[in-house]
């Protein structure tokens, strides 16, 4: 087998994007879609890693404000899908469709 | 036989271990996004970010791993299962899985797809085969000097992002402030 | 395949850190099985000493004074019906307990029982041990939603809010006493070897940084270290959900908390998880301020002498421990009833007295130094735990949240700051 270069590290991250980005597309569970964001961050963290392997630390330290932002999102974006449980007591998303009830 | 870690030099198991690692990720990412019921999703997420966080130490980046398990798998997966039980599961167990123009969007991912594997195969050599330079044993150090010297700015933002996330949470979530 | 397996030997590093598989899988075992044998006598012990604080007996009928106790509830347990609800998500009731093992399992990885007597010493190992020990409240969560009962599910809300909350003053604590390894912003181990004016988080550098600064966090900036010793002494109690924390599993309110729906073996699972991770927690806590494996005053009561008198400790103990046994033979009711059991009780003083002696040879009485000493430590902090639950009424949820969040973080900001300060200036 040949060696695991930065190449093959990029490849599995771009599956992962992809896999996130078909959640976010397809599916109506708001809860799923959420978890779909966070693969597609992680595989954007996955990609700073394996880039820091080349250029230094500076992608190790962006992964980590990845992180941190992806803990700010995902507390707004599960306050608002508290809040809108409460009012329309579904979490589906093509059941938004009305911007003020 | 496996021999004493060399600066420098891979070891042995590196082939594997990867392919393990990475197998383990994409395949928990399928049951994310496939699983009908939330809490199996989230059990999922959290195996593939364990299992993340593994390939994360073999690319020597120990302090981002333990970043990962510590906030990713031990915090937002908490707050997500914490949120799947306060809202109603009977009702989206029964119900369609997937919405309505799921056609479009499967074939938007996969035409990103496409790109993905055109731009990586136009441009292989763009990413040149290059060993990890070994500063495993003083990651920690480096990272924490650069968040607060050259990053510091940006550390700050961060820590005032946290701080409306908390009341952004909070204003949203609360029925009476 | 010898030479690998003797090369380790003459190294004076951890097998992890040396790369040798076979002694870290040794090691690895010695561990675990260690752990399984403290976690049953704890059961014991805790039984007994609850017992006797309440002025009862305890368990008395299985083996002389109960001894044999704990394997009798093992045998109990796995011979149990193992119930699954048939209401229940049959995979995550049966990975929950599993999560809960493993990641109180875990955390042993890095705990460093002497200079080299850990399995790995990771460059990350404080934040290892926190992250993984955090891993658990997923399991309790799962175990509460899967059983699909209102009780299981109340008690796993209740806890996951509780170890999440005190999770943040834990991790403050352990950060001012990371601080604390780096002096005057100089490098590692505050005594200028490196530069770049950062501590360490590798567990053993930990306790190597009190041993040159000379003395134990503790009662390193006074009495800074006592209170983020204090906040995370309190913080772990909570952290395994035991009393006057244990709303979780409080029986009079929740049955059982997040574990009613489960039974036999998977719910001695959870009970030696919890176990494991009391054990864990109060060796991080030895760690990080109490000196590690170090015995007291290492470096004021040195030569040989004080050597010779510390080296004699183990021993010691193991006598003391046959001597308690001997007493409780004499003191066996005289009925021919009791013959087996005053029989099994003088034995089982003879094998503590002679694993006693054999500590007095001297190569033996070396090695075991520091592995006795970080167990001594810990056994204190576990006994600690007996205590606050025979003595401290249960906290109400909205006390214990407001301890949390209004005491506990406030002042651990508090101590941080104040400790940044000091060990940039002093």
């Amino acid at each position: 087998m040949a060696p695991i270069g930065t190449l093959h590290y990029l490849v599995v991250a771009a599956a992962l994007f992809i896999l996130g980005v078909i959640g976010v597309l397809t599916r109506r569970n708001v809860v799923i879609i959420l978890m779909s964001i966070e693969l597609i961050l992680n595989a954007v963290n996955l990609n700073l890693v394996a880039f820091s392997r080349l250029w230094g630390l500076h992608g190790q330290v962006f992964a980590i404000f990845v992180i941190t932002d992806a803990a700010a999102e995902a507390a707004v974006g599960l306050g608002i899908l508290i809040a809108f449980f409460r009012n329309k007591e579904t979490v589906n998303v093509d059941e938004v469709d009305l911007l003020k009830w | 036989m496996e021999q004493a870690i060399q600066p420098g030099m891979q070891p042995v198991a590196t082939t594997f271990f990867f392919y393990l690692l990475s197998g383990l990720t994409l395949l928990s990412g399928v049951f994310v996004i496939t699983r009908k019921n939330p809490v199996h999703s989230a059990l999922a997420l959290i195996f593939g970010l364990l299992a993340q966080a593994g390939l994360y130490l073999m690319l020597y980046a120990p302090f981002v791993a333990g970043v990962q398990i510590i906030l990713y798998a031990g915090g937002i997966m908490v707050l997500f299962l914490f949120v799947i039980m306060l809202v109603n599961l009977e009702r989206s167990q029964r119900e369609e899985r997937f919405n309505k123009q799921w056609v479009v969007g499967l074939v938007a991912a996969v035409a990103l797809g496409v790109l993905f594997v055109v731009v990586y195969v136009k441009g292989k050599a763009l990413f040149p085969y290059r060993i990890a330079q070994p500063l495993e044993n003083s990651n920690t150090q480096q990272i924490g000097v650069m968040l607060y010297g050259q990053y510091m700015f940006a550390f700050e933002i961060a820590s005032l992002l946290l701080l409306v996330a908390i009341i952004g949470a909070v204003v949203m979530a609360k029925k009476r402030i | 395949m010898l030479d690998y397996i003797t090369s380790y030997l003459s190294s004076n590093t951890t097998p992890g850190q040396a790369g040798n598989v076979f002694w870290a899988l040794v090691y690895i075992m010695i561990v675990f099985g260690g752990i399984s044998v403290a976690v049953m006598a704890m059961n014991w012990l805790e039984r007994k000493a609850l017992a006797h604080f309440q002025i009862r007996l305890g368990p008395m009928r299985v083996g002389p004074h109960g001894l044999l106790q704990p394997i009798a509830d093992a045998i109990k347990l796995m011979t149990k019906e193992d119930i699954i609800p048939a209401e229940a998500d049959k995979f995550v009731f049966w990975i929950a307990p599993l999560i809960i093992l493993c990641a109180s399992f875990a955390i042993y990885i890095v705990v460093p029982f002497g200079p080299t007597h850990a399995i790995t010493d990771l460059n990350i190992g404080i934040l290892f041990m926190l992250g993984v020990s955090s891993l658990s409240v997923l399991g309790v969560v799962m175990a509460g939603w899967a059983s699909n009962s209102h009780y299981p599910l109340i008690g796993a809300l209740r806890s996951s809010a509780q170890m999440v909350s005190y999770e943040v003053a834990m991790g403050l604590a352990v950060v001012s006493a990371i601080v604390m390894t780096s002096l005057h912003g100089l490098g590692p181990y505050g005594v200028g070897v490196g530069t770049s004016g950062t501590g360490t988080l590798s567990m053993i550098g930990i306790v190597q940084a009190q041993q040159e600064q000379h003395v134990w966090f503790l009662f390193k900036f006074f009495p800074l270290g006592f209170i983020a010793f204090g906040i995370f002494a309190i913080a772990m109690v909570a952290e395994t959900n035991r009393a006057p924390f244990d709303l979780p599993e409080a029986e009079s309110e929740l049955t059982a908390g997040f574990h009613t729906e489960y039974s036999g073996l998977r719910w001695s699972l959870f009970m030696l998880g919890e176990y494991a991770a009391m054990i864990a927690v109060s060796s991080i806590a030895v760690t990080l301020w109490l000196g590690g494996w170090y015995r007291p005053f290492p470096n004021t009561l040195t030569g040989d002498t004080w050597d010779l008198v510390f080296s004699l400790f183990p021993g010691l103990t193991f006598l003391a421990l046959a001597a308690i046994a001997f007493v409780g033979v004499r003191r066996m009711p005289k009925h021919p009833y009791f013959r087996v059991q005053t029989i099994g009780l003088a034995g089982f003083g003879a094998v503590l007295g002679l694993i006693g002696l054999i500590l007095f040879v001297p190569p033996v009485r070396d090695r075991i130094q520091d592995i006795y000493w970080f167990i001594a430590k810990v056994a204190g902090f576990m006994y600690l735990y007996i205590w606050y639950r025979a003595t401290f009424p249960r906290y109400r949820f909205d006390q214990l949240m407001k301890v949390g969040w209004k005491v506990l973080l406030p002042i651990g900001i508090g101590v941080l700051i104040l400790t940044a300060i000091l060990g940039v200036v002093l």
